[in-house]
């Protein structure tokens, strides 16, 4: 049932000038679907998208739009089946938001271009569906970053493709700006089943907005998936080559690199209260111990990324014995306790007795990561 | 909103420039050393030819070729000034100021040299070939060096550069042709609308003409390449051809021109940034027409002063120009800067 698919790459190597960058790409979309590029920069992510919008030509293997192949398609045809948004920055001389949307229905128009009432009211519902109404008689030059790009994606609109490519198209936006833009984009696929492909720098968002994600590296493409199946710690640190820092799928958040060696400060957190104050110590390069964490915790990953050491008990079972031990072990060489002021219960009574112990010893309990300084 | 006082301004400008290039056509035609009445003019023109007194004599033969020259020629430069600003994407681009006029005069120079060594004299249509074929030379030469500037100063260095190197070769070819070719030659490449016939007339306004058109039909792909190259050949353009299109027009034009008249400075640059500003947009199917116009305006207006300023002596066309369409140029380019400042 290849007609299932609206876009599919079989085989594909792109590069340029005959030398391929990547090859064996196999990828293949239904309708209405969205395919997020993730990986390195230089890796060859605007490779693949500038050689399904035949931009470049591919190598080897074979592209299709639906059933018929890439390359075989007319200019025109292509033109109204596929429509980009490119990182290249765009200056047109005095165009307004409104003309350069509707420079979209280029396709459309006939040899002068003058556009028909249709062609307007496909212009201004796709100015609406980007939320760019109110700048559209504004000169395109003079509008902020973000209002430009959700132009250019009106543009892109205003040609009715089926499938729309995008590089980048979140670069040098604002966070609002990007939450917007693929909110149009998830709109979009779902509400006219527009299939999207688009790569990305931020991973947080490629595994929020994608169907399918494909991971490129320099070495070749690793995988394509579902962002379930290709998101997990080590993947990411794989693909981007992480051995200082991190990523947190779970909580879709980048750490920085752990500060190492023996730990001067025990934390005792719990119930994500410890959070401030794990950065507050890597920001004051301070090797620290976190502890005694539930695996479920809402800071575990944090003080698994940042700590140089974590004493953890499995999730939904009372602290073992030997999970004291190390604890009291660890504490004991450090020189102040933090006491994050986590809530206290039956469960995490040991983290008491842990605060006492090191007021017993003499060691210093502090609240705050300034006490140290 | 903005979108329906355009129509009306477009039209509006359009009567006017209508209006001034009437104007123009009018004043030119009774200004002179020998001062004829309107109503003299009038009769002499509706005569359809000089009817052999000397008034009709000096309108018939002398003032209506250079006038209608100066009207054609005007407009054939500023609409290549226009169409080489879309190639590049950059509205320094003119056929003077990137050398192109004067690739033109070099192969024409060096070509006549070499012709009237063996023969009496050279057909028009030979200055014509010679003319497009410097034209399209040096146009290759500027893209080889230009073709990924984005940057005004950077072009507008390249062109005066290759511009001089033309200059030095045709010099250097001058320095060795016969003593009567040199005045002639010499004439002729300061520009000048003075030594027009009808018949040179009547050719270059056909190859003018055909152009223009060609221009008009391009105007919708030129408005798709003002989003850039990519873009561009994603709506559907057919990039490669529409590149040879614009590079063959532009110099087809500006190659008329440098044929009839030699290099004429800066009206390729100046005129349409003019338009653009006059109509509020820089649409082509409307600024192409409007170029055109006011580009025949703009030099009826340079010939005027250049015949009348310090008559009897005449002025060349290219000192006129110069003087309005340089400070039009450094004006973009100050413009230009202050817009990135802003940016």
């Amino acid at each position: 049932m290849a007609d299932e698919y609206i876009f599919s790459a079989a085989g594909l190597a792109v590069g340029y000038r005959g030398r391929a960058v990547l090859r064996d790409i196999d990828v293949r979309l239904r309708r209405g679907q969205i395919l997020t590029l993730i990986g390195p920069n230089g890796a060859g992510k605007s490779t693949i998208l500038k050689t399904v919008t035949r931009q470049l030509s591919a190598i080897a293997g074979t592209v299709y739009i639906g059933r018929e192949e890439l390359s075989g398609l007319g200019q025109a045809a292509l033109a109204k089946t596929m429509a980009v948004v490119l990182t290249e920055r765009v200056q047109p001389e005095m165009m307004t938001c409104y003309d350069v949307a509707a420079m979209g229905r280029y396709p459309y128009t006939g040899r002068f271009g003058t556009l028909s009432a249709a062609d307007h009211a496909i212009v201004r519902a796709a100015l609406r569906r980007v939320r760019a109404e109110e700048i559209a008689g504004q000169d395109f030059t003079r509008v902020s970053d973000g209002q430009r790009q959700r132009v250019l994606l009106a543009r892109a609109l205003c040609q009715e493709p089926e499938i729309l490519i995008l590089d980048e198209p979140t670069s040098f936006l604002d966070i609002r700006h990007k939450i917007d833009l693929l909110d149009i984009l998830l709109e979009e696929s779902r509400s006219r089943r527009l299939t999207v492909i688009l790569s990305l720098h931020e991973i947080d968002l490629a595994e929020k907005i994608s169907d399918l994600v494909m991971c490129v590296t320099g070495e070749g493409v690793t995988r394509v998936g579902t962002p379930e199946e290709v998101f997990s710690d080590d993947a990411i640190a794989a693909l981007y080559g992480l051995d200082s820092g991190s990523y947190l799928v779970k909580r879709g958040s980048v750490e920085l690199a752990r500060v190492e060696g023996a730990p001067q400060v025990f934390v005792v957190g719990g119930a994500g209260c410890g959070l401030p104050h794990y950065r507050a110590l890597q920001k004051r390069r301070l090797p620290f111990a976190a502890g005694i964490l539930f695996e479920n915790d809402l800071e575990f990953e944090v003080a698994r990324a940042l700590a140089a050491k974590v004493i953890s008990q499995t999730a939904f079972t009372p602290i073992s014995v030997q999970a004291v031990r190390a604890a009291r072990e660890t504490l004991l060489q450090c020189r102040a306790v933090l006491d994050a002021g986590a809530p206290k219960g039956p469960l995490n009574a040991a983290n008491d007795a842990l605060v006492a112990l090191a007021q017993a010893h003499g060691i210093k309990v502090i609240h705050h990561a300034e006490e140290l300084d | 909103m903005k979108k329906s006082s355009l129509p009306v301004r477009t039209a509006a400008v359009f009567g006017l420039l209508v209006l001034a290039f009437g104007a123009m056509l009018a004043l030119n035609v009774r200004t002179g050393s020998l001062s004829i009445a309107p109503e003299q003019v009038f009769r002499i023109l509706l005569h359809g030819g000089s009817d052999g007194t000397p008034a009709g004599n000096v309108i018939w033969k002398i003032r209506l070729p250079r006038l209608l020259a100066a009207a054609v020629l005007g407009g054939a430069l500023s609409v290549s000034g226009f169409l080489l600003q879309a190639f590049f994407r950059n509205p320094i681009a003119g056929p003077y100021v990137l050398g192109i006029s004067s690739g033109a005069k070099m192969l024409v120079g060096v070509t006549m040299v070499f012709v009237l060594r063996h023969f009496a004299g050279m057909p028009f249509w030979a200055v014509m070939a010679a003319s497009f074929a410097g034209s399209l030379l040096v146009t290759g030469f500027v893209l080889l060096f230009a073709r990924r500037v984005r940057s005004m100063s950077v072009l507008l260095v390249i062109g005066i550069m290759v511009g001089s190197i033309c200059t030095a070769v045709t010099d250097f070819f001058i320095t060795f042709a016969d003593e009567a070719n040199v005045a002639n030659l010499h004439s002729w490449s300061m520009g000048s609308f003075s030594a027009v016939s009808w018949q040179n007339l009547r050719i270059v306004s056909a190859v003018i003409l055909v152009s223009l058109w060609g221009a008009f039909l391009l105007s919708k792909p030129i408005s798709a390449y003002q989003l850039g190259e990519n873009y561009a050949r994603s709506m559907g353009v057919n990039v490669k051809a529409f590149r040879v299109a614009l590079i063959a027009l532009s110099s087809l034009l500006s190659a008329s021109v440098t044929a009839l008249s030699g290099p004429i400075s800066f009206v390729g640059v100046a005129v349409p940034h003019m338009s653009k500003l006059l109509f509020g947009t820089a649409k082509p199917a409307v600024i192409i027409p409007g170029s055109f116009l006011l580009g025949g305006v703009f030099c009826m207006g340079c010939d005027l002063i250049a015949r009348t300023a310090f008559s009897p002596s005449e002025l060349a066309i290219s000192t006129v120009t110069a003087v309005f369409g340089a400070p039009v140029v450094i004006a973009l380019m100050l413009g230009r800067q202050r817009g990135r400042d802003h940016g």
